[in-house]
């Protein structure tokens, strides 16, 4: 079997397995956000944390619950980090410096996971375990509640009420990601990751010398890193190495668990709005675009020129032979159009163009399919532009699902569409015009400057995977990337529920035949276009001075 | 742009030699003109219409009635609210108000351009006039009822021209997406030099100017405001004012239109169809019979009853001698003729019923079959009887029925597939309102309509988020005027329809209705047909500039430059030169506005994406290529 064939086979095995689980967990999130009875586990929390899981919220509430929980997550992460020193279970490691204890704590909180530490020489099991796994849980359910919230927006009228965070939050975690996580992590165990609280063993290598290897609770984060697209690694090497990714089944398997609540939450969002085939539009949007981008991925890894890659067949540096190029490939693009952020092979070791489609991916907004909830609203935010546009041309005032697109919600999707950019773009301009960030580049040229552009679309978008080469433990980018994080998450959080507010003080437009119908495969084509045209129009300077350069000099 | 236009020439002044910097900065200024000139085309337009309308205005002199009776000589600019003027043959009407005193026609040519003149009169639906309009004959009381200078020909000319024009809420919308998408490029212009810088080369400001130029959208900012004048001017040359611009934009989103029975779906008037004989008699009979007795019957229903006679039986109209001719009133609710011995009449059954039952005939047993027969079918039936020697008896029954006029079915199902519901209202019951609405083709009917019910109807409509449109005349309109989202007041009605409505046509044509929704979606696929076009337009131009730019430094990106562009420098200004040109070229389409189809939404979005989507990604890689073509002919540049 050749690997071109491998590589296509796997990505209809991993097509097929999306599909079973649709419809399943799509009904399952859609009958979680609907529900109102509680677990008693639940409750327990909710007395914990003082919460009154019943009273329905206006978005202003519903944002101040986002950004208070999500605030004491970052400064219990912080506290956690400085005081590792003195922490049990620490394996020995010192205090985190604040610069990078502030990047990591906003990083995890973000749902972004982008990690200027080595896992295994900086992070003891207390902060991994009780730290950075808990927020890997939370930071996806907060993302899952503001879609949910924004759902409910469309969904309701006439009412200014869109659920309750407390209770959207603590339920994403007790009824969807936990269960899910421990199904994904026993299967995993089951496939060789670890799942230990060892200490550092000193190994032998074949050719001499020696290395280290640190137990821990490698499997269940690993579980939940891919469900909760969060992607932040036990080990520096992320899903490359071995404890964390063991085979090519594993390696799929990841895939499929990154994928796989983004692309079933638009069944939900279908139930939720009382549709399913406005969800399979938005589904077909999302499935479109991965799919074109997983197919141009293998193209360029596989038919790169020179006469190394044509002797090895295709682009297999910084790849793991294990996963082969296929896997790679479409591990990589889930990675970065998913908010993931992990990597089972090296980003910048792709071919020039194949570092482009990567950077592509998170610049279109992490919206195909995205990242958990994150990936639903910005999706939303996208179609509502569309719709704006389309429905003019069709004569009437701008509606989706039954909710006019006036002047206050373009203004919101228009705020929202402005952040990422912004981010990116003023801090990698920022980046390249001051003397020293530019020192902390490992390659010249396109190359060089790709590292950088890399890493602020990276956590403006609230990825986390790395170019690597980039030597990112420095003050500045510390600093600047944890702001990109913070911004680029919690800004368009605040746009999203203020239109989620005002979508559902609407009543409801009747369906006519003047309608623009947004559940056919015209209006999804015509999404995919804009959405295309839109980034591509706002990055293509950019990209053409990084990857496009590299790409084409070949 | 200006600023853009302003920095491009200041830094060719600092750098003389460079025609390049020259050549940039010239088309950048005519960008800027280019896109001035469409909004001064539009609005031209509209001037040469309200200089017609303020010679119509030119200072009046108004004959004030004092309590006492006493007339004074005033100013027309000195009237106020509440004051009673005289109006005699010849005089111009000083300002607008209801007639309170007297009848009389007015010549209303100036402000509707239709020079038959009208009869205005106290009290009723036709009261009103309009301030500028000219009596022909009699002499009128006119109470005023707006202050001088807002009146409606005033409003009419601050609406032509443009001054009152206040921006809609899609166009604010779409100025706010516009706006944000300029930010966009905006930064992605702004973070290039650090980028170049690194690359290896110096961006000047001239080329950052000019990609900035041609990314941001200049096409359809140039070209929004003259849309929106456009649109206001083609319902101005239907002859229907508008009083705000979100009354146009509205119409585009009615999804319930209500439309007058009478004079919209059916002729003004019934007409008659059919002679139906009783037992005993034929249609001739009954035919020859009805003709004679209309003969002298000028409604147009007796009219009707000749030409049918005549159509259908070949009987010509008779001179008749020594005819009494008997006229129709309200008391006996019949008309007809004695002539040689014999007594014809026609009228409402029970009418003619005790006629022929005074005269001691009888009356055949199925005419009441008959009659009920057609009233069921929407039709109005009339009685003839005759009374001559055989004795007084019922002859048959005339069908007079309401002509549905043509073309309206294909029009409703032209709505329909719009997706727009028609609602009849008639004062007719609901037998016979349901037989019409049928024969119509509308999607529902409201009978016996009273002013209530129709208020009932729009609000019950709009609390299921439909938006309505409707047309009225009467005072007792205005409410439901008011109420509707878009409110068609004819011009012949009150004012206090006219108030109450946002909208006034001068031709007091109900049917425009439909004409004007059209006219409000025609206005929102322009925008967004050239919005469309406008944005797809950049790819093409980043495919000129971007190779130019940097194929220097990283020869790779040479092959991005897939038009074959012959220079760096040509790219670039055949770029600008296409987005200055493009500009003109578009004036026309958004004047006359994107060609309308009463089609589905469905196939209207297909329609457009094809032309303005694919279209605005293929065109300018084909005409900044043929720009190109033409500069590197120019000596020095290829």
């Amino acid at each position: 079997m050749g690997p071109v064939l491998a590589g296509v086979l796997q990505l209809l095995a991993l097509i097929g397995a999306l599909a079973l689980a649709y419809i399943p967990l799509g009904n399952h999130m859609a009958k979680v956000y609907s529900s109102d009875r509680h677990w008693r586990v639940e409750k327990w929390i909710y007395k914990g944390i003082g919460a009154n899981p019943d009273t329905e919220m206006r978005w202003t509430a519903y944002l101040r619950g986002v950004l208070a929980f999500s605030a004491a997550g970052v400064l219990f992460l912080y506290l956690l980090q400085r005081i590792q020193g003195v922490l049990p279970g620490s394996l020995g490691f010192s205090a985190i410096d604040p610069d990078q204890a502030f990047n990591t704590a906003v990083s995890f909180v973000t749902n972004t996971n982008w990690q200027s530490y080595y896992g295994e020489q900086a992070m003891g099991h207390v902060v991994q375990t009780a730290g950075l796994a808990v927020q890997n849980f939370v930071s996806a359910a907060v993302g899952i509640a503001v879609a949910v919230a924004l759902v409910r927006g469309f969904a309701r009228s006439r009412t200014g009420e869109l659920g309750n965070f407390w209770a959207d939050m603590v339920r994403g975690v007790t009824r969807i990601l936990l269960p899910l996580a421990f199904v994904a992590a026993v299967v995993l165990v089951a496939c060789g990751a670890i799942q230990n609280f060892s200490g550092i063993h000193e190994v032998g290598q074949f050719m001499g010398g020696s290395q280290q290897w640190n137990g821990g609770a490698v499997a269940s984060q690993e579980a939940i890193k891919e469900i909760g697209t969060n992607g932040g690694g036990y080990f520096n090497a992320n899903s490359a190495h071995p404890l964390e990714n063991p085979t090519p089944f594993t390696n799929l398997f990841e895939i499929f668990l990154l994928l796989v609540i983004p692309f079933a939450l638009t069944r939900t969002f279908g139930i939720m709005v009382g549709s399913v085939k406005q969800g399979y539009a938005i589904l077909a949007t999302m499935g479109t675009i991965w799919l074109g981008f997983v197919a141009l991925m293998m193209w360029t890894e596989f038919a790169h020129h020179g006469p190394a890659f044509q002797l090895a067949g295709g682009a297999y540096e910084g790849k793991e032979v294990r996963f082969g190029i296929g896997g790679s490939s479409i591990f990589a693009v889930s990675t970065t159009l998913t908010s993931t952020g992990a990597v089972d092979s090296f980003h910048s070791s792709f071919t020039g163009l194949g570092g482009g489609i990567t950077m592509l991916g998170m610049m279109l907004g992490e919206i195909a399919p995205g990242g958990t909830g994150s990936g639903l609203y910005g999706m939303l935010i996208m179609a509502i532009i569309a719709v704006f546009i389309a429905g003019l041309m069709v004569g009437r005032t701008p509606e989706y699902l039954g909710k006019k697109i006036g002047t206050r919600e373009i203004k919101l999707a228009a705020c929202y569409i402005l952040i990422t950019p912004a981010l990116v773009l003023i801090l990698a301009a920022a980046a390249m015009a001051l003397p020293t960030p530019g020192n902390s580049m490992t390659n010249s040229g396109a190359h060089g400057f790709s590292e950088i552009l890399y890493a602020y679309t990276s956590a403006a978008n609230n990825n986390g995977s790395a170019f690597a080469g980039l030597n990112a433990d420095t003050q500045w980018f510390n600093t600047t990337l944890g702001i990109a994080m913070l911004l680029g998450r919690f800004l368009p959080m605040v746009f999203v529920l203020a239109l989620a507010g005002s979508l559902g003080e609407q009543k409801p437009v009747p369906v006519t035949a003047g309608t623009l119908r947004t559940e056919k495969p015209l209006f999804t084509g015509l999404l995919v276009g804009a959405i295309l045209i839109i980034t591509g129009l706002t990055y293509f300077p950019a990209l053409a001075l990084g990857p496009l350069a590299e790409g084409l000099a070949s | 742009m200006y600023l853009g236009s302003v920095l491009t020439t200041v830094f060719s002044f600092k750098d003389p030699g460079d025609w390049f910097g020259w050549a940039i900065s010239a088309w950048l200024w005519l960008t800027v003109v280019f896109a001035n000139l469409a909004e001064a085309v539009a609005e031209g337009r509209g001037k040469a219409q309200a200089d017609t309308l303020r010679k119509a205005k030119t200072d009046t002199v108004a004959r004030r009635l004092l309590e006492d009776g006493v007339e004074e000589q005033v100013p027309g600019t000195e009237l106020k609210i509440g004051d009673l003027v005289v109006c005699e043959a010849g005089d111009i009407i000083p300002g607008d108000g209801d007639v309170v005193e007297g009848v009389a026609s007015v010549d209303e040519s100036a402000i509707t351009g239709e020079s038959a003149p009208v009869i205005r009169e106290s009290g009723g639906d036709r009261s009103a006039v309009t301030g500028g309009t000219k009596v022909l004959s009699d002499r009128i009381v006119i109470k005023i009822t707006t202050k001088p200078g807002e009146t409606f020909i005033d409003r009419m000319i601050s609406l032509v021209e443009g001054a009152a024009r206040q921006k809609t809420p899609n166009e604010i919308a779409l100025n706010i997406l516009l706006a944000s998408l300029t930010i966009v490029f905006l930064l992605a212009v702004a973070t290039l030099p650090p980028f170049a810088d690194y690359a290896g080369t110096h961006l000047t400001m001239v080329v950052l100017v000019a990609l900035l130029v041609c990314l941001i959208p200049t096409t359809i900012g140039a070209l929004l405001s003259a849309i929106g004048i456009a649109g206001m001017d083609r319902l101005v040359q239907r002859n229907v004012l508008a009083m705000s611009g979100r009354a146009v934009e509205a119409a585009g989103d009615v999804s319930t239109l209500l439309l007058d029975k009478t004079g919209t779906i059916t002729l003004g008037n019934r007409q008659a169809s059919e002679f139906a004989p009783v037992n005993g008699t034929t249609e001739a009979e009954v035919a020859d019979a009805a003709q004679l007795s209309s003969l002298a019957d000028e409604t147009p229903e007796g009219r009707s009853i000749v030409v049918l006679a005549k159509e259908k039986y070949g009987l010509r109209e008779r001179e008749l001698v020594g005819a009494e001719w008997i006229a129709f009133t309200a008391q006996t609710r019949m008309s007809g003729v004695d002539v040689d011995g014999r007594g014809i009449r026609k009228g409402a059954a029970g009418s003619v019923v005790a006629w022929v039952r005074e005269r001691g005939g009888e009356v055949a047993p199925d005419a009441q079959e008959l009659t009920d027969r057609i009233a069921e079918a929407g039709g109005t039936p009339l009685l003839v009887a005759v009374e001559d020697t055989d004795g007084a008896r019922v002859l048959g029954v005339i069908h007079l029925k309401d002509v549905v006029k043509e073309g309206m079915r294909e029009r409703f199902d032209e709505l329909r597939r719009m997706g727009i519901k028609t609602v009849m209202i008639t004062g007719d019951n609901p037998l016979t309102a349901k037989a019409i609405a049928e024969e119509a083709g509308v999607d529902d009917f409201l009978a016996e309509a009273t002013p209530e019910d129709k208020m009932a109807l729009i609000k019950r409509e709009q609390a299921g988020g439909k938006l309505v449109a409707m047309t009225g005349d009467g005072t007792n309109d205005a409410p439901a005027l008011a109420q509707a989202d878009v409110g068609v007041a004819m011009n012949t009605g009150t004012s206090a329809a006219k108030e109450a409505g946002n909208m006034v046509d001068l031709d007091s044509n109900p049917t425009k209705l439909i004409e004007i929704v059209e006219i409000g979606k025609q206005l929102l696929i322009t925008r967004g047909a050239l919005t469309t076009f406008s944005i797809a337009n950049d790819v093409a131009k980043y495919f000129a500039i971007i190779p130019a730019l940097f194929a220097a430094v990283y020869p790779g990106l040479d092959r991005l430059n897939i038009m074959g562009l012959s220079s760096p420098d040509s790219a670039i200004l055949s770029a600008v030169i296409f987005n200055a040109l493009i500009i003109i070229a578009l004036v026309p389409l958004s004047l006359r506005g994107v060609q309308y189809r009463p089609v589905s939404a469905d196939k209207m979005l297909r329609r457009n994406l094809t032309i303005y989507g694919i279209g605005g990604l293929v065109a300018p890689f084909i005409g900044i290529k043929l720009i190109d073509l033409l500069i590197s002919l120019i000596p020095g540049i290829g």
